[in-house]
């Protein structure tokens, strides 16, 4: 991600309008906790909100991480565009009762999206499922705030679906393995289980114990999002990985739009380093990101509010992802979801759902 | 009549008892029993599925006992709660995947051992990864005593438990330096197919692997301590350090002996849990010491017995949470039973250093 980003600065030669960009990135992990930490998150937030150079604010990965640096940023008045957070609640109703106001505390909005929330990654979810001819599911997650909150947006869409919902619990992710879990699970004997969570929290795991317990991706779908969409899933998985369906709230870089795709060929060439689902997405968010800036020197002065005015100003964007804009919340208006398969050891592109027609 | 009367002063002891007992601990007596016959019940309703809830909480409890054994023999002879344990048992399950992958510092010294390597190669396998882990391990564990506590042996308690803590930290940091942030897989090399011919009850060539190790140790770590020269140094020194020093005991030898053994436990546990769960990552030693360290206290900490004990019954209640309670609750479920224990029986389950010292509570 970091390197998208760095390709979409120096491709303006490191300007936007006449303005010189510098861009530093923060890195919202600890040793310690080998994932995101929130005391990190905080602090780098704290960092920036500080700092009156910076004009805007490029992240973060984790919806869990927003949670925290979204309040610090508002009240500093920083514009953010996250290329990753799915978490409904940051930018709309739907998560708990009292977001998404909870994060905004003067009132004004200063936090926008690249990526489809996951009101619509749960309807692509649930979609799925009933394609597949699913009548009753199993839905775990990892107790974080994007794994709760997508595995009750997939609850939600399979209730009205006419899904049944079996079962639904939180997973202990400290646990050495799922197998009491699972093998709880096989004598309810559902057609799927859906894991709403992310890979650091153990998920390889968990489908390796959904296998041990005698239950095959063929027989019992295994449904995950994309916070398991890396490659790391398939090798951890191995064998056990084969089969499972992924859903994302975008579309991986082979269906991208013609710019993407000459977009995969140059960041390949430039960086020895693969495309992963995201690295679109953050060159995406740059983009749009310099752009404002770029907008507001035209204007005038490029303050932070001139800025966050032009970010939300964003509209009918031509970028790799097709054309969008912002909506009032800082959603972007594209509804388009991918599904994609494990198959041979690799992703494989699946179909694209269209959320938007549910 | 004599067994009559015996009998009867028997049964009077034991309404003599319950006369004498407390109206808690009467409580808690009921409460188990309760606990125990709803189980039961269930057991009797569903005994396949009970059955395989149990073989998978005794498994995954027997690799918690022997990361707990390591807490409680430190403890048992020094007073000291070896944080640095848990991480031990991490750079165990690494050493193991760096043997099973070959390639040694840089240097490939052979193929990886993978699940497609033949039968006899993949026990070789298993066996050499287990022997290097618990020798690096062992070594490693008497290390860490010689830097990081020798120095501090007559330094106020906390300052010791300060060190333990650090050296916890530099372990674990070394892992993040060696595997990366994230879970590593391990190779496949024990089949995860079912032993029994029926599918209604799971016990696997993996479960078998586990309970193959896990007691051969036990068997000679119990024989060590019980029947050779070094085992009752061992507990004389437990006992009363100045006083085994003046009985021409070597003091120091014997505690370096004693992380050695915690060490070498480690590294087996740490192979096992990989290869058993097929994953493992640098900060597993914090997540599985930390249940160690609850089951090391359950059975009563300085307790060879109570480790075990308590590993098994932290694995057998949080299969069974897992699967009448619910997964969401099970740390609660643990942690509540751990507070149980400890309002009633503040020393554990079965009274601290009871096994090193050769007395009871």
């Amino acid at each position: 991600m970091v390197n998208a980003i760095e390709m979409a600065i120096d491709e303006r030669g490191g300007k936007a309008g006449n303005v010189n960009i510098e861009y530093e990135s923060q890195d919202s992990a600890t040793a310690q906790a080998g994932q995101w930490d929130e005391a990190k998150c905080a602090e780098n937030a704290q960092t920036a909100a500080q700092d009156e150079e910076i004009v805007g604010w490029i992240g973060p990965f984790n919806s869990g991480c927003a949670v925290v640096e979204i309040p610090i940023l508002n009240e500093a008045g920083l514009g953010m565009i996250s290329p990753a957070n799915t978490y409904i609640g940051l930018t709309k109703p739907g998560g708990e009762p009292d977001e998404p106001e909870k994060y905004y505390p003067t009132g004004e909005r200063n936090y926008t999206r690249v990526i489809v929330a996951d009101d619509e990654q749960g309807q692509a979810g649930a979609l799925l499922m009933e394609e597949k001819g699913v009548e009753s599911v199993y839905i775990l997650d990892d107790k974080e705030t994007y794994g709760k909150g997508l595995a009750d947006q997939v609850q939600q869409s399979a209730d009205e679906l006419g899904i049944q919902v079996i079962g639904r619990e939180g997973v202990d992710t400290t646990a050495a393995n799922f197998r009491s879990v699972m093998n709880k699970i096989a004598q309810e004997d559902p057609d799927a289980i859906y894991f709403g969570g992310i890979i650091e929290n153990n998920a390889a795991q968990l489908v390796k114990d959904k296998l041990g317990a005698g239950m095959s991706n063929d027989d019992i779908l295994f449904i995950g999002p994309d916070g398991i969409f890396l490659d790391e899933f398939l090798s951890q998985g191995g064998e056990a990985a084969e089969g499972a369906y992924i859903t994302f709230g975008g579309l991986p870089e082979s269906e991208l739009s013609a710019k993407g795709k000459q977009f995969v060929q140059e960041y390949e060439s430039r960086y020895d380093d693969e495309v992963q689902p995201y690295t679109a997405y953050a060159y995406e968010a740059a983009n749009v990101m310099l752009d404002a800036i770029e907008r507001a020197s035209k204007d005038g002065e490029v303050t932070r509010e001139t800025v966050l005015k032009e970010i939300f100003a964003t509209e009918d964007y031509n970028g790799l992802l097709g054309t969008w804009s912002f909506d009032e919340d800082g959603d972007t208006t594209l509804t388009e979801l991918s599904v994609q398969q494990v198959e041979n050891g690799e992703f494989e592109y699946q179909r694209t759902i269209d959320a938007g027609e549910m | 009549m004599t067994t009559g009367e015996a009998t009867k002063t028997r049964s009077a002891a034991v309404i003599d008892g319950i006369k004498s007992s407390t109206w808690s601990s009467r409580i808690a007596v009921a409460l188990t029993a309760l606990l125990l016959v709803m189980l039961l019940v269930r057991a009797v309703q569903e005994p396949a599925l009970f059955t395989s809830q149990l073989l998978i909480g005794l498994t995954n409890g027997a690799i918690l006992s022997l990361i707990a054994l390591g807490y409680t023999l430190v403890y048992g002879i020094i007073e000291l709660i070896n944080f640095a344990h848990g991480d031990n048992f991490m750079i165990g399950s690494f050493v193991g995947l760096t043997v099973l992958s070959g390639t040694i510092f840089g240097l490939g010294l052979f193929a990886p051992i993978t699940i497609n390597s033949g039968a006899p190669l993949r026990v070789f396998g298993v066996l050499i990864a287990l022997f290097v882990a618990m020798a690096a391990c062992g070594l490693l564990n008497v290390g860490i005593e010689r830097v990081a506590y020798k120095p501090l042996r007559n330094a106020p308690r906390l300052a010791v438990l300060i060190t333990a803590i650090g050296m916890s930290f530099i372990l674990q940091n070394v892992g993040l330096v060696w595997k990366g942030p994230i879970q590593v897989p391990f190779p496949e090399l024990i089949s995860s197919a079912n032993i029994l011919p029926s599918d209604a009850i799971i016990f696997r060539w993996k479960d078998l692997f586990v309970v193959l190790v896990t007691v051969p140790l036990l068997v000679a770590l119990s024989y060590f301590i019980a029947s050779t020269k070094q085992g009752k140094a061992m507990r004389a020194v437990a006992q009363d350090k100045d006083a085994a020093a003046m009985v021409g005991i070597n003091v120091n030898r014997t505690i370096s002996i004693t992380f050695l053994l915690g060490g070498i436990l480690a590294g087996a546990s740490g192979v096992m849990y990989g290869l058993f769960n097929g994953i493992t990552i640098f900060n597993v030693g914090f997540t599985q010491g930390l249940y160690a360290f609850t089951a090391a206290v359950l059975g009563g900490i300085g307790n060879l017995t109570g480790a075990v004990v308590g590993g098994l019954l932290i694995g057998v209640i949080s299969a069974m949470s897992d699967q009448y309670i619910g997964t969401s609750w099970t740390p609660i479920v643990i942690f509540s039973v751990l507070i149980l224990v400890l309002v009633f029986r503040p020393r554990g389950l079965l009274g601290d250093r009871s096994a090193v010292q050769g007395g009871g509570e």
